[in-house]
């Protein structure tokens, strides 16, 4: 685990909300050469902190209008369906998200699909059928909001 | 917005391998790196692509526990979503915001540094949030799929 000063912190924080900030850019905002900033962000690539990049899209314009979480619980219990679920799970494309959770679920998912009725098709044809599914719950997205964390 | 075969190209490579130099992105879609500049900004100039963003890894800065608070608010108060929203805001281990259709009204990601820590947060800033009706903790084992890809 790495220590951050306050400059890092404050790289993390510009680039969780603009990943495609230049060293150029950045170090103007800091008061940081350019190449020191630079120096300052493979610091915190290599140490893992800045694991890597996510775009965000506007999911409905492009045509996926419907996200869905779903609380999965397995109906048999074992090393063997853990490892059978997972692999399936993952291979469908519509899977965006699974988390292996403890608590009323075995697994959380988040599913896109481009309408209700699109949603239908992959919760039957592909989500029930995947080996040792259960019960499952679905909670229908309305809004996101991703916050800037700890970073303070 | 329409988007055409190069659009959609392009944004299969983008969401599937965001961290990918623009050169490298260019060739996979077998665009040049002009049109691909070109493109890009089309997209985010009409909200297609919404943002790019540093994915900070909180395991990696201390932050070792991670759980999945669901809340059944009391909606026979109107501002119970409002109200709520506002101070989840506030607290700084909570990363993500999402309100849904189903059984659960709103669901925060919330991270901590141990259990102890945990249990800290949970006392002192989610249990005195407003309008609670009922909440259910999911804690997060691993992640075993994370990708924003969309079946385009």
């Amino acid at each position: 685990m790495i220590d951050l000063d306050d400059v890092d912190r404050a790289i993390c924080r510009a680039l969780a909300g603009d990943g495609g900030l230049s060293a150029g850019e950045l170090g103007r905002r800091l008061g940081l050469s350019q190449p020191a900033a630079w120096r300052r962000v493979r610091r915190l690539e290599e140490a893992g902190v800045i694991a890597g990049r996510r775009v965000e899209v506007d999911r409905a314009a492009l045509g996926f209008g419907v996200t869905v979480f779903l609380g999965v619980k397995l109906a048999a219990r074992g090393r063997v369906s853990l490892e059978d679920f997972e692999r399936a799970v993952t291979a469908i494309p519509e899977v965006q998200v699974v988390q292996h959770v403890l608590g009323l679920f075995d697994y959380r998912l988040r599913v896109v699909a481009r309408d209700i009725a699109d949603f239908e098709r992959v919760l039957r044809r592909r989500i029930m059928t995947l080996p040792g599914v259960g019960n499952v719950e679905a909670n229908v997205l309305l809004t996101e909001e991703r916050r800037p964390g700890p970073l303070g | 917005m329409q988007l055409d075969e190069t659009d959609r190209r392009i944004l299969r490579h983008h969401l599937a391998e965001p961290a990918l130099p623009r050169a490298e992105l260019a060739a996979r879609a077998g665009v040049t790196v002009a049109t691909l500049w070109r493109r890009l900004e089309r997209l985010q100039g009409a909200g297609v692509i919404r943002a790019e963003q540093a994915v900070i890894d909180w395991r990696a800065l201390g932050y070792g526990v991670e759980v999945s608070l669901r809340f059944t608010l009391d909606k026979t108060d109107p501002r119970a979503f409002d109200d709520f929203i506002a101070a989840a805001r506030e607290v700084p281990e909570v990363l993500a915001i999402e309100t849904f259709l189903g059984r659960v009204d709103v669901r925060l990601n919330v991270i901590a540094r141990d259990m102890a820590h945990y249990q800290e947060i949970y006392r002192a800033r989610i249990l005195t949030l407003p309008h609670i009706a009922e909440l259910e903790a999911l804690m997060l084992i691993s992640t075993i799929k994370e990708q924003e890809a969309l079946p385009l």
